[in-house]
């Protein structure tokens, strides 16, 4: 048969030689690459001590985010429970009082805000439908695993971004992903 | 001053009894750790640092685990079991001489004293006959146990036990006819130069010898006795808490015998390379003497540690053999090997005499 390529390789089934019957020569060259792998440098990350650094844009905790002066950002628009696939996102929407100005950025916001971390897919689908810029989804930090059914669903009290970070963050953005970056220049030079 | 006599033996044995516990039981972690390295691993590091105390964590954890005997098992016997796996194994160890003779007469002892629990004119013998004692450990447990995969598994390490012992036997025979005794210390005094060690005088009996070792410690490639896929576990498979722990740590006492009838037998023992000029350095008399044996003794420990060390580096190389190969390879190969190296050897020694009074009369 004709070959199309010629990287197949043909079979061979001949008589092995005595130095291959022996067993003995392809166990000192077994040896010697199992000696070589002793010797070289060990792959193991020792968890708790050192950390994989993560990817930039890897899609972990949702976290929703505060403005320069600590208000919440999210209007309660709903655009995120809408985009979410997994119908994991749910928010009820109050009035701003008088006075609640410098806790609140809009004249609305979400009173209730609630994921639900069992449905959630970590798509980042909400973070790319916020207008606000409100909600995003960190690169540094993980869900972590729950021991109770209560505990999968996230509130505000475990969303919200602490009022310590933004002091010690460096920018309003870190900590964020590369396309966060690009989306928050966008909407910051007002160019929709 | 028959008491000092008795005191400084004592010690002796004493010594060596704790230093074969104390090494089969550090060969555990050396061999996860070796295990770990080859795999481009770190093995365990977490008791201690680097680890050290993993051998003590692992004893407690064996000791404080549900000591089950199975309902229809034969009690006396379940516990036998273990129990001679382990007493054949630290028996071995008493004929092995660790290093040449100690003078202590500053304690009033006029015979030199022998670094070795008792020195018997049929040492390899004695030997012999506890590694196939051993067999029975495995064989009593497995059948005690009353279940067909415990069984299976006695009968996988008894035949291939007392196959192997055979061709292991045969390849000795080799070096008794060289050396013309039956005692470990005159083997070793007679290797006493570097190419008078007898893995030059004898290459394919330590090869015949070596891969019976394997065997006889159910190392891989001949851990058959031992299989997850076919027999559940192999001959414990009932066994749990320290009776396994015993049949485990046997398999390591094993292995510290074997490798140290091995230097024994093929490596000069206590002797090592440029021994004169290192005697040539050290005070005349007692003192001399006595530091001469010690580094003697650190000599045969570097190479009871190495093979070891060869033990576990195999172990985690080569994938084990098919239970008719290993039975080929044992019947078909290695005993009719090891008869041709004895009629070789034969002839050698025969004709040896010839030769040289044909070359000295030229």
């Amino acid at each position: 048969m004709q070959a199309l390529t010629n990287r197949s390789k043909r079979v061979s089934n001949k008589k092995l030689s005595l130095g291959e019957r022996l067993y003995l020569p392809a166990v000192v060259g077994g040896l010697g690459i199992t000696l070589k792998h002793f010797f070289k440098k060990k792959v193991t990350i020792q968890y708790p001590e050192e950390q994989r650094p993560m990817s930039e844009v890897y899609r972990g905790l949702h976290v929703l985010k505060r403005d320069e002066q600590g208000r919440e950002r999210c209007t309660a628009c709903g655009l995120c429970a809408v985009a979410c696939p997994a119908e994991a996102i749910s928010m009820t929407a109050a009035e701003r009082q008088p006075g609640e100005e410098n806790l609140y950025r809009e004249e609305k916001y979400a009173a209730v805000y609630e994921i639900n971390m069992l449905r959630c897919i970590f798509c980042g689908l909400c973070e790319e439908a916020c207008p606000k810029s409100a909600i995003y989804l960190q690169s540094d930090k993980l869900a972590p695993s729950f021991y109770s059914r209560a505990d999968v669903i996230y509130g505000k009290d475990r969303l919200v971004q602490s009022m310590e970070t933004i002091k010690t963050a460096k920018s309003l953005k870190s900590g964020l992903t590369t396309s966060d970056r690009y989306v928050d220049k966008v909407w910051k030079n007002g160019k929709y | 001053m028959e008491l000092y006599l008795f005191l400084a033996k004592g010690t002796i044995i004493l010594l060596i009894f704790g230093i074969t516990l104390l090494i089969a039981t550090y060969s555990t972690y050396a061999e996860r750790k070796v295990a770990g390295f080859i795999q481009d691993r770190l093995g365990p590091n977490r008791a201690g640092p680097w680890g050290i105390w993993q051998p003590l964590a692992d004893a407690g954890k064996m000791f404080f685990k549900q000591d089950f005997i199975p309902a229809r098992a034969s009690k006396w016997l379940f516990i036998a079991g273990p129990s001679l796996a382990m007493l054949t194994a630290c028996l071995t160890s008493c004929v092995i001489p660790f290093g040449d003779t100690l003078d202590l007469s500053f304690l009033g002892i006029e015979k030199p004293v022998a670094i070795q629990g008792i020195d018997v004119n049929i040492g390899i013998l004695y030997v012999f006959g506890l590694v196939s004692l051993g067999v029975y450990g495995v064989m009593i447990g497995g059948w005690a146990s009353n279940n067909k995969f415990s069984l299976l598994g006695a009968i996988r390490a008894a035949s291939q036990n007392i196959s192997y012992e055979l061709a292991m036997s045969l390849s000795i025979i080799a070096i008794i006819m060289i050396t013309g005794s039956l005692s470990v210390s005159e083997i070793i005094k007679d290797q006493d130069t570097f190419f008078k060690w007898n893995i030059f005088r004898q290459p394919v009996g330590f090869i015949i010898f070596i891969i019976c070792a394997f065997a006889e410690c159910n190392r891989t490639p001949f851990d058959l006795p031992e299989c997850e896929t076919e027999l559940i576990g192999g001959y414990h498979t009932e066994y749990s808490s320290m009776k396994l722990g015993f049949y485990l740590f046997a398999e390591y006492i094993n292995m510290f015998v074997s490798s140290a009838v091995i230097s024994a037998l093929y490596f000069g023992g206590y002797h090592f390379p440029g021994e004169s000029i290192v005697a040539g350095l050290l005070p005349e008399g007692a003192l001399g003497h006595n530091l001469m044996t010690l580094i003697g003794v650190g000599a045969f420990f570097g190479k009871i540690l190495f093979f070891i060390f060869f033990f576990m580096w195999v172990r985690w190389t080569i994938a084990r053999f098919r239970y008719d190969q290993l039975m080929n390879l044992g019947w078909k190969s290695l005993i009719p090997l090891a008869i041709a190296n004895i009629l070789v050897t034969g002839a050698v020694l025969l004709a040896l005499p010839e030769i040289k009074g044909y070359i000295s009369s030229l």
